[in-house]
């Protein structure tokens, strides 16, 4: 995993976005996981994503369960703290971390075992509660660490690369997402650069849930061709709802739609997502279309991409709950111990 | 102890023996649960707590909302005894369902109170029986029939309060104080109270000899629960963050903890929580973000019982490993399995001492009263956050649900807390290369950093994977065996920081120990007294941690036969002495309970002298 470690010696003509900081500060370790797997284009997808957002990595958390897609965290965001934990639990490491600093930007890395089976409680929940996070499923639809089993994400008609049957239907995680009360929901393609580094963006610049399916084909055990989430077959049908540009704050709109061909969500940051649309009746803040958009992609066979759901006005885990807003780990001993005094009180109270 | 003698009884005319003695009785409430008993039985007992005599309040009850059978017992003894006693004294016998079971725990010449409003015989010629039709009597002074129901509890206090000869009064503020802010509420409940004095005053004059006088031995105690004092020991000792899962009887722990923080971390202006309190889906997503807000700088804990740690023990594995400061409060109940969840056990020490697959160990703290169990919380936190670890504190049920008489909370304002070694930005502007997992001391603790310190230094990947100084993944076996090799010495540098023992001599002077732990110790004060009255001379030590520390290895090297006093099947505190200490088994005789009672001092002593006198006894119940 981390054992190789990059020169750091940089290019001086490579760009630098506002920090002064190049691509290459944003990198990891050299991946170890098999050549032309998705995981790696979506780390290189973050890579892009936080370094186009002048992000200080060192104030980013980036966690993750078990398997191949909990290992990425260590090929991107070399100064940022990562935290490998167990299988399915990423969730409620994330939560924990968040409540002690709300200030940190939380990345949660995931995959199709670790979210929709083993730790499909803690998906749920997390969403649920709102975490301020972006929570990133590297879909494959199989388990590559263990050698290609089902996974609970593979579309039913999918063959193993063996030719097995599936014997189960796929759990559709963005559709719970967005019933679950995900704030932002966005299902992507890690073949697909140009939609995923604007959404990824726009996730990280997001304040609530916001999570991101990427179909991310396993080139070793889910990318023949009877199987739904090869390349071959994502680019055929790849069925995408907007092409997202994502407008940091205080910068001006580019890119020159036709009117009425756009929609524009507007961040909690003071960005914006501006969404050309490529269906008509497109609307991403309205939950029920976008539940019906995805079941009728799925009835035709297609998956849908592109940000499918967006409550920018969302509360997150921290208002619910009425948390300070200083970081609760930087509260010095006075801040929170009540002393004598108080406590001769309540002893008092206990007579 | 009380004694009989002969007496008038009040109704019958003839000759009865009675139960007679001052502050010193065992008096058991039997009724329906969800009938609202419960606080009407907490508040006899604090009453007789303001009178100035130690209680120890006991409620046994199902695992079960409505309409099972509950019971609550008080033992009332001004010399502080308060153990669980076998042998009731008084008994007020409020459910016809348990009527056969409770009349025949009642002591001969003991005192049996039911509601009249049914009559029966019971069978028995050698209790005394007083009657109060309680329900009649709240059915003509109520018309509301949920007061009817409820009020019977009050009008039973109000009878003890005339027949044990107490200050009504004191019943009054209690009532007071209880309904502050609902005046309303007051008068109806004093009317309840007043229902039974009244009856017991008319009809029942003398007709006790056990009675309540007013006393000192209070003085410098409070009445609370460990689950309360171990939540309020979290507000004290820095805990922002408390995620858990309701679990029998742990889940009161949590409540205090929140209870506390509404009352005293509420920022002031902003009204914002200086906490965050969240019920996680289960017991490891409250693991999960117990460690996760630990692993982010700040205290974080959760609260469970034997089931949760299962449920735990993957997470406490990663914790251990990735070294983690994480708190948990085990607050023991009957086990295997589901168990008896309603009864007390010391079950989990296995499986909080060494919870996770592989080489793991953990800190243990096993206060013995709500006093303790305070301390003890903050303790646990700067114990976690120095030796970076899970740090275990193990209560049971009887310690964290019941009320106990116990010390006042002491808090000094100079002490701080021991955050351990966690490097800051400047800390790290002045090393060359941090390693998360580098032993720079020596004593097997490295050095840590939060997530956001250093923009260029510090940051490293935790993870649960094999792991060199930098924590790179690393399957170099000799690496990951050196890593191992570090943790034990950084668990021999935990037996050094962890409470000592706590010894009843000064000096050994027996060949013989008795080695106890957590809630025995109210039994075990009395059984030694016992003993000692029985010139049975032996030394005895309190186990207040584990790793056990060098004081507890010489009591045992001390000592050539040593019973250890437990409150489960398998004698597992003796078990982690010999493996941890490899003691030989010969030496250690194990004094066990766990039929889900507390353990009593005569168990205690019969056992001891049965051992003694070379006719061992099977253990398995209270006495």
């Amino acid at each position: 995993m981390t054992y190789i470690v990059k020169p750091k010696n940089h290019h001086p003509l490579l760009e630098k976005n506002e920090l002064g900081l190049t691509r290459r500060d944003y990198e990891g370790a050299v991946s170890t996981l098999c050549a032309g797997c998705g995981h790696d284009s979506i780390s290189s997808a973050i890579v892009e994503a936080c370094f186009q957002l002048s992000i200080e990595s060192y104030k980013v958390a980036k966690l993750s369960g078990i398997g191949c897609s909990s290992k990425a965290p260590a090929y991107f965001l070399n100064q940022s703290h990562g935290f490998n934990s167990v299988h399915g639990r990423m969730p409620s490491i994330a939560t924990g971390a968040a409540m002690a600093n709300h200030e940190l930007l939380y990345l949660g890395i995931s995959g199709d075992g670790d979210s929709a089976s083993i730790g499909i409680g803690q998906f749920v929940h997390c969403a649920r509660r709102q975490l301020n996070m972006t929570y990133i499923v590297e879909n494959n639809g199989t388990y590559g660490l263990t050698k290609g089993q089902f996974s609970a994400t593979n579309d039913l008609e999918s063959k193993s690369k063996y030719g097995d049957d599936n014997l189960f239907p796929s759990i559709d995680l963005p559709s719970m997402a967005i019933q679950l009360g995900a704030s932002f929901v966005a299902r992507s393609f890690s073949g697909d650069k140009d939609q995923l580094v604007p959404l990824l963006k726009a996730a990280l610049s997001h304040k609530g849930f916001s999570f991101l399916d990427i179909i991310s084909p396993c080139v070793t055990f889910n990318n023949h061709n009877t199987s739904t989430k090869s390349y071959d077959y994502i680019r055929e049908h790849n069925d995408a709802l907007s092409r997202p540009d994502f407008v940091p704050s205080g910068k001006e709109i580019v890119t020159d739609y036709p009117r009425g061909t756009t929609v524009d969500v507007p961040l909690h940051d003071g960005s914006l997502l501006s969404l050309e649309k490529l269906s008509e009746d497109y609307d991403p803040t309205n939950k029920i279309t976008a539940i019906k958009d995805i079941q009728e992609s799925q009835r035709d066979g297609k998956v849908l991409t592109g940000l499918l759901y967006v409550d920018p006005e969302a509360k997150d885990l921290r208002d619910i709950l009425n948390v300070s807003d200083k970081p609760l780990n930087e509260m010095s001993q006075n801040e929170l111990c009540p002393g004598s005094e108080k406590l001769k009180d309540i002893n008092l109270g206990l007579k | 102890m009380g004694y009989a003698e002969f007496s008038l009884s009040g109704s019958e005319g003839i000759f009865m023996s009675k139960i007679k003695s001052v502050n010193d009785f065992v008096i058991k409430f039997a009724n329906v649960n969800g009938s609202g008993s419960a606080s009407a039985n907490q508040m006899f007992a604090k009453g007789v707590f303001r009178s100035g005599i130690p209680v120890s309040p006991k409620n046994i009850f199902p695992s079960n909302i409505q309409g099972l059978p509950t019971w609550f017992e008080v033992r009332v003894n001004e010399k502080g005894y308060l153990g669980r006693r076998e042998g009731i004294d008084i008994f007020v016998a409020m459910n016809p369902q348990s009527y056969a079971k409770d009349v025949a725990e009642l002591k001969e010449n003991g005192y049996l109170i039911y509601d009249s409003s049914w009559k029966r015989d019971f069978g028995r010629e050698d209790i005394n029986i007083l009657e109060i039709p309680l329900t009649e009597l709240c059915v003509q002074e109520f018309t509301n029939p949920k007061q009817r129901l409820l009020f019977k509890n009050l009008g039973y206090v109000g009878l003890l309060a005339s027949i044990l000869e107490m200050d009504k009064e004191v019943y009054i503020s209690l009532i007071e104080e209880q309904f502050k802010g609902k005046e309303k509420l007051i008068e109806p409940n004093v009317k309840a109270l007043n229902i039974g004095y009244n009856y017991a005053e008319e009809n029942f004059k003398d007709f006790c000899q056990i009675k309540v006088e007013k006393s000192d031995k209070t003085d410098g105690l409070i009445l609370t629960s460990g689950n309360d004092a171990a939540g309020l020991g979290c507000v004290y000792g820095g805990a922002t963050v408390c995620a858990w899962y309701p679990i029998t009887p742990s889940t009161s722990l949590a409540e205090s903890y929140s209870k506390y923080c509404e009352k005293l971390r509420v920022e002031i202006g902003t009204d914002k929580n200086k906490f965050a309190f969240i019920q996680a889906e289960d017991e490891l997503a409250a693991m999960g973000m117990t460690i996760g807000a630990n692993w982010n700088g700040a205290r974080a804990f959760t609260a469970t019982s034997g089931p949760g740690v299962s449920l735990m023990s993957e997470f406490i594995g990663l914790a251990y490993f990735a070294e983690v400061p994480t708190v948990l409060f085990n607050v023991q109940r009957g086990g295997p399995s589901t168990g008896m969840p309603t009864r007390t056990q010391q079950s989990d020490i296995l499986c909080s001492a060494y919870a996770s697959h592989g080489d793991t160990k953990h800190v243990l703290l096993i206060p013995s009263d709500p006093k303790e169990c305070f301390d003890f919380a903050v303790e646990a936190f700067n114990l976690a956050d120095r030796l970076q670890t899970p740090v275990i504190v193990l209560l049971d049920l009887d310690l964290g649900m019941n009320d106990w008489s116990t010390p006042e909370f002491e808090w000094d304002d100079e002490t701080s807390f021991d955050r351990g070694k966690v490097l800051s930005k400047e800390d790290l502007d002045g090393i060359e290369r941090f390693g998360r997992y580098l032993d720079v001391d020596g004593d097997g603790i490295p050095y840590r950093t939060y997530p956001g310190t250093h923009p260029e230094k510090g940051a490293y990947f935790t993870r649960g994977t094999s792991h060199d100084e930098y924590a790179g993944y690393t399957e170099d076996g000799v690496k990951n065996a050196e890593m191992l090799s570090r943790l034990v010495k950084k668990f021999q540098t935990a037996s050094s920081l962890v409470p000592a023992p706590v010894f009843n001599q000064e000096k050994s002077t027996s060949s013989m120990g008795i080695i106890y732990f957590g809630s025995t110790d109210c039994s075990m004060q009395e059984a030694l007294d016992i003993l000692e009255e029985q010139n049975v001379k032996i030394d005895a030590m309190r186990i207040r941690a584990f790793p056990f520390n060098l004081e507890v290895w010489e009591f045992i090297e001390d000592h050539d036969l040593l019973f250890i006093v437990e409150q489960n099947r398998d004698g597992q505190m003796r078990t982690l002495i010999m493996a941890e200490g490899g003691i030989i088994p010969d030496k250690l005789v194990s004094i066990l309970c766990f039929d889900g009672q507390p353990i009593t001092a005569e168990h205690i002593t019969n056992k001891i002298n049965a051992h003694l006198s070379g006719k061992p006894t099977p253990a398995i119940a209270a006495s």
